[in-house]
């Protein structure tokens, strides 16, 4: 049942049996100051200004929100208009003695209107003002006596220049320190093994890693599909289809697995191990681990972060394998049997190949836990600042993998692997 | 069982809201078996309760944000729970509501908090719609910190910034859940003055879940008792009439704050 403005509604006689329930005679929908048609249809709000014998304007009705939409700008320059025929005058009157409601909109409007002929010179006399009209003016008028609690304006360049450096310089000591107190708290787990919480280590690696299988495998497979049949393409035209096995599979192997194994790391759980402890932070329940005398380091970070070292070189291994059957199954359109295509997969890599791209892959698995749980511990308050901190999670860590994969890149060239 | 009706507002006056048979609860679980009610017009309208006997379960059915399981919850001109998107839009716009933990949006500051349902529901100048959030801050005491960020300040200050956005459409009625929850005696007695002020003096309706008992007998004209273990409305009435005239075990020991095992005060 729509209520049409200005319309009163009729409601079954069981729920609203007549006047002394009231509601048929002052219902919602016919006299409330949000409902403007229906109120303004009994007593619009008007308003006239007269210059003679002195500047006075007068006005009536409902001075509620839907008035002042339409009245805001028009009053208050018929206001001006006022001041500036009755110059010499010195004051205006406001009459508001024909005003039966005021809402906080209406206050909003009469204070302006004070304060648009006080600038100009001229004193305001509210006259017939009623108990709601001064009630809702009262804090309008508190205001002007009140100093912001903080400056927002006006700050200049170097305060602002120095609160930047400020800034950067404590994000990076609270980086090196959740560096610091990383290595510390996996050397601690090493020497003392039974420290670890490995129950919870178990349950992230699941989350991490079992249950990252069904994306893995669609993407890698995907991967070695479009790898191998572009390249197989062009290879065609000489003759080399076979080699598209060797291509595909050092390419998987030394690079494209475990980078991409560590991009979909970073998307589903760095933003999960930020959002989870961001929440936390969120909650307090850093604190209260803190106050329990629990380190959050080992209690939080560790389980995820040796999830992340166990699981990234599994991802990384599995996508690699997945990866081959998707470029096997593409070289079959092609002419090369599954035995020819895995024999010359085998022929092709070496285990230098597996073993650089499975240490790049544990890098990464360091990498991205660690900052997922760093950006968590960095969350300010508010449920802003856990989507501010997940989303940094996820940038650092796609930043973070790629320049790690150049320097990698460049260091096994030097080393010859 | 219904103990008084004795109400400083007029038994005629107006009903802004009217339960009829509402029985709430989640899937098989009954919280509440066929309650009746009524809040008038004006009137500061207190529900009372001990932890989880579903007070505020009661106030999101009144605001229609939770189905009833069965019965009629009357507000404005319609059942709200049968309510339809535009309809229940409407009845919405015409109320406020405080909710336990404030609420506040962490990303903006308080002014734009309290700008927020002036930009949704009308058309006013920016102008205007600062002012009127700058007032409504300042009816509550924080027009000095408009700029502040939720996370900037207490949590009394949260529930103050989250009345003022309640009430910043000037709704007649406004629902206030725990609003002196977790607050000092002072702000608390501060906040009791500032809901008595919105009533006498801005007509609102104003409906309040609360188990703060200074505050229930400060500020309410009727109270609401929901007793767990009936399923029901224990005592209906004055606080302090029913504290002194009811025969109500339950509402005796809630009302004078005393242990199960010990007397009842002579």
């Amino acid at each position: 049942m729509v209520v049409a403005e200005g319309q009163s509604v009729s409601l079954p006689g069981e729920w609203f049996p007549g006047p002394g329930c009231g509601y048929h005679d002052r219902t919602f929908s016919a006299s409330h100051a949000m409902d403007s048609t229906a109120a303004g249809a009994e007593h619009p709000f008007e308003y006239d200004a007269t210059a003679e014998p002195g500047p006075r304007l007068r006005l009536a009705g409902r001075l509620d929100v839907h008035a002042v939409e339409r009245h805001w700008g028009p009053l208050r320059r018929r206001a001006r208009e006022l001041i500036r025929q009755g110059q010499g005058m010195g004051a205006v009157s406001v009459d508001l003695d024909g005003v039966e409601y005021c809402d906080g909109a209406g206050a909003a409007l009469l204070h302006a209107l004070e304060q648009d002929l006080a600038t100009g010179g001229v004193e305001v006399r509210f006259e017939g003002m009623g108990r709601m009209v001064r009630e809702q003016l009262a804090p309008y008028r508190e205001l002007e006596s009140v100093e912001p609690a903080r400056g927002v304006h006006g700050r200049g360049w170097w305060p602002g220049l120095l609160d930047g450096i400020d800034r950067v310089g404590e994000a990076a000591h609270s980086q090196f320190s959740f560096v610091g107190e990383l290595t510390r708290a996996i050397g601690s787990s090493l020497r003392h093994p039974r420290q670890v919480r490995w129950g919870d280590t178990l349950r992230v690696a699941e989350a991490a890693g079992f249950q990252a299988l069904p994306i893995v495998s669609l993407i890698a497979f995907l991967l070695g599909v479009i790898l191998a049949f572009q390249s197989a393409i062009a290879m065609r035209q000489f003759g080399g289809e076979i080699f598209v096995a060797n291509l595909v599979a050092v390419s998987l192997f030394r690079e494209l697995g475990p980078l991409m194994m560590a991009i979909l790391l970073a998307g589903r759980s760095g933003a999960a191990f930020a959002a989870e402890i961001g929440t936390m932070k969120v909650n307090e329940e850093v604190n209260a681990l803190k106050t329990m005398g629990l380190d959050p380091m080992r209690f939080l970070v560790l389980p995820k972060v040796l999830a992340g070292l166990l699981v990234a070189p599994l991802l990384a291994l599995y996508a690699n394998m997945i990866g081959l059957i998707g470029a096997a199954v593409v070289m079959q359109g092609f002419g090369i049997p599954w035995v020819a295509f895995f024999n010359q997969v085998t022929s092709a890599l070496t285990l230098s190949d597996l073993f650089s791209g499975l240490a790049k892959a544990v890098v990464f698995g360091l990498v991205v836990a660690g900052v997922g749980c760093l950006r968590g511990l960095q969350t300010g308050s508010g449920a802003a600042s856990v989507g501010l901190s997940t989303t940094s999670a996820v940038v650092t860590s796609i930043i973070l993998i790629v320049v790690l994969d150049g320097v990698f890149a460049v260091l096994f060239y030097h080393l010859g692997i | 069982m219904t103990d008084s009706r004795t109400s400083r507002v007029d038994e005629n006056s107006d009903v802004v809201i009217r339960v009829r048979g509402l029985t709430m609860g989640f899937d098989d679980f009954v919280l509440m078996r066929d309650l009746d009610f009524d809040v008038r017009r004006g009137e500061i309208f207190v529900i009372l309760g001990g932890s989880g006997s579903g007070k505020s379960t009661l106030l999101k059915h009144m605001i229609g944000l939770y189905q009833p399981l069965a019965g009629h919850i009357w507000v404005a001109d319609a059942d709200i729970a049968a309510a339809d998107g535009a309809q229940r839009e409407a009845i919405l716009r015409r109320v406020g509501v405080m909710y336990q933990m404030g609420a506040l949006f962490g990303s903006m500051t308080l002014l734009e908090n309290v700008r927020l349902p002036l930009e949704v529901h009308t058309e006013l100048p920016l102008e205007a719609m600062d002012a009127i959030a700058r007032a409504r801050l300042q009816l509550v005491g924080l027009g000095a910190f408009a700029d502040f960020m939720p996370s900037e300040i207490s949590g009394g200050m949260q529930k103050r910034a989250a009345i003022a956005r309640a009430m910043v459409l000037d709704p007649e009625v406004l629902f206030l859940d725990e609003p002196s929850a977790g607050l000092d005696p002072i702000t608390s007695a501060d906040l009791d003055r500032l809901i008595q002020r919105l009533a006498r003096t801005l007509d609102m309706t104003i409906v309040i879940v609360s188990h703060e008992l200074a505050s229930v007998f400060a500020i309410a004209d009727r109270v609401i008792m929901l007793d767990k273990e009936s399923q029901g409305i224990a005592a209906e009435g004055d606080p302090a009439t029913l504290r002194d005239t009811s025969n109500h075990p339950w509402v005796q020991r809630f009302l004078r704050r005393t242990d199960s095992d010990e007397e009842r005060p002579a």
